[in-house]
């Protein structure tokens, strides 16, 4: 196990991340405080509350949630397709560092990065709405395996990408359509019953629902079943990597 | 003494179907330095691209002493340094950062004083915090020689490390190649100039479509291969050359007016002398004549002309 490199890759992509601070923690954090002010102050007070949690309140999950995937989407992806646009890849594919290595130390510090936003997040909400987190633990849990999760998919759309143009594509087009209509801003509850089974297709339902049961004891989904989609999107893009590195995909010719 | 690189059989053919490598065989000895020529699309940067782990072979086998690139890859691959033909950096990282980044990389702990030394060797030391973006070209190509000594290898490529280098750099890059191979790094380079190859390299490989057309050391190389020639320049043009001077290999250039006599160099007779009395003896006079010794360069462009 080569750990210097690990930590070299962990450490220069942390290293990105302070310099962009602005576009990257500050950016997030200014636009979530948005999010509140219009629908949790401005809106928000004509709902009434869902499930016995004040709208505000009910946003928060929803709303970390919503960053933690986009930006976790768009770090990743943007840190790997870096090098190879700029061509500095050739040191990663000459070094002694396999797969394994190189996807903990380029996954681990986007993951890292997006942990720190949705903490931030969450501490930016505290001023403006009052809420409670039931499970912690599980909190936690759901908030490393999303950011992981998509972490990964970033990875597999850096790699993929051939031009800035796809880089964002997937962010614009898939990325944020469905962290919007994944029940963020609303329970899927509140839905036409048609789109409610539409809804069932979209993968980030189940983050979403899993994470505000987590704050607060109850949500659209069963959580054994939020959990579960969750590993197995995971798993999923867990095998996506693995296939990249063994075929040398877009990386080796 | 076993090669420190090994290459058998190599293959390589581009999934365009494009076949780059067409079966090279070479070995490197240990603490030389070896110039690959070739022409553009040679295959050069294919071949050092394999070895480095960054393309892989179709068939063959490549040995980096003893470790198999791909059985072994990770101790191979800790042995060898890169500087590769484009001017690739971090643009946003200061010097310190890139150089420091490939050490780690190469699975080497840190250490600051190797990077300082590294940094002082190629007059970087006081850019060390400057960005890479705000290098000239030059400075640039010397953090990418930086990167890949970062981890000390013990094998050095450099892909045409010269290339946009003005003059006066050049020569500082050829003294800091020479400190290298000083210091027993195997060097491996490539290059357009046949000036950098007959200053530098111990050995002369040319590769040429695919294969390697020879490996020669390079003094025996321009033995071999190096001619000589004597120019006469005549009073009176000839229009032919005259049937007496039949047994000597004559040419007739500049209209006549000069008779070129080509002699190898390894013969202890030149036969110089015998030609000059004949000419006096059948009064073809001469106002001037000159001789020539091929350079590294007109036997490269023989030897790729003859191939192709």
């Amino acid at each position: 196990m080569n750990l210097h490199a690990i930590r070299a890759i962990y450490l220069f992509e942390l290293a990105r991340t302070w310099r962009t601070l602005a576009q990257s923690i500050a950016g997030p954090v200014i636009s979530t405080s948005l999010y509140f002010v219009v629908f949790g102050a401005a809106i928000g007070g004509r709902f009434t509350s869902i499930e016995g949690v004040s709208y505000g309140a009910f946003l928060v999950p929803g709303l970390v949630m919503m960053s933690v995937l986009t930006e976790s989407v768009s770090n990743a992806s943007f840190g790997i397709y870096m090098p190879r646009y700029s061509g500095t890849i050739y040191e990663l594919l000459s070094a002694p560092v396999s797969a394994f290595e190189t996807v903990i130390g380029y996954v681990g510090a986007a993951a890292t990065k997006s942990l720190i936003l949705g903490t931030l997040i969450l501490l930016t909400a505290r001023l403006f709405v009052d809420f409670s987190i039931a499970h912690p633990v599980w909190m936690v849990a759901f908030l490393v395996l999303t950011s992981v999760t998509f972490s990964l998919l970033g990875f597999i759309l850096g790699i993929w990408a051939d031009g800035w143009q796809k880089l964002q594509i997937v962010p614009m087009l898939i990325v944020t359509p469905l962290a919007f209509l994944g029940g963020s801003f609303y329970s899927i509850k509140m839905l036409p019953p048609f789109w409610q089974t539409v809804t069932l297709f979209n993968p980030v339902v189940y983050l979403v629902s899993g994470f505000r049961w987590s704050f607060y004891g109850a949500a659209d989904m069963p959580v054994a079943l939020s959990l579960g989609m969750t590993a197995l999107l995971l798993a999923i893009c867990l095998a996506v990597v693995w296939w990249i590195f063994r075929t040398g995909y877009k990386l080796k010719n | 003494m076993q090669p420190i690189i090994e290459i058998r059989g190599l293959t390589k053919t581009y999934a365009s179907g494009f076949q780059a490598l067409k079966g090279v065989d070479l070995d490197i000895r240990r603490g030389e330095i070896l110039a690959l020529l070739g022409p553009n699309g040679a295959g050069k940067t294919t071949l050092i691209s394999i070895v480095c782990g960054i393309v892989r072979a179709t068939s063959g086998s490549v040995t980096v002493d003893g470790h198999d690139i791909r059985r072994d890859w990770r101790a191979a691959r800790s042995l060898i340094g890169l500087v590769p033909q484009e001017l690739t950096t971090e643009a946003f990282e200061s010097v310190w950062a890139t150089v420091s980044f490939s050490r780690g990389l190469f699975g080497k702990p840190p250490n600051p004083a190797v990077i300082e030394r590294i940094l002082k060797d190629l007059s970087l030391w006081d850019k060390k915090d400057t960005k890479v973006m705000a290098l000239s070209g030059g400075m640039k190509r010397r953090v990418l020689i930086a990167k890949a000594l970062s981890h000390e290898p013990r094998i050095l490529f450099l892909d045409e490390p010269t290339a946009g280098v003005d003059v006066e750099l050049r020569r500082g890059m050829w003294e800091m190649i020479g400190r290298l191979r000083d210091s027993g790094v195997t060097i491996i380079l490539t290059t357009h100039y046949i000036e950098e190859a007959e200053e530098m390299a111990n050995s002369i490989g040319v590769i040429s479509g695919g294969r390697i057309v020879l490996v020669e050391e390079k003094a025996a190389l321009m033995q071999k291969l190096g001619k000589r020639q004597l120019t006469l320049q005549l009073q009176a043009p000839l229009s032919a050359i005259p049937p007496e001077l039949a047994d000597y290999p004559l040419t007739l250039s500049e209209g006549g007016r000069e008779l070129v006599y080509r002699f190898d160099t390894q013969q202890e007779r030149t036969g110089i002398a015998g030609l000059l009395r004949k000419l006096g003896d059948h009064g073809i006079t001469y106002t001037n004549l000159r001789t020539e010794e091929s350079s590294l360069e007109e036997i490269f462009v023989n030897l790729v002309r003859e191939r192709a």
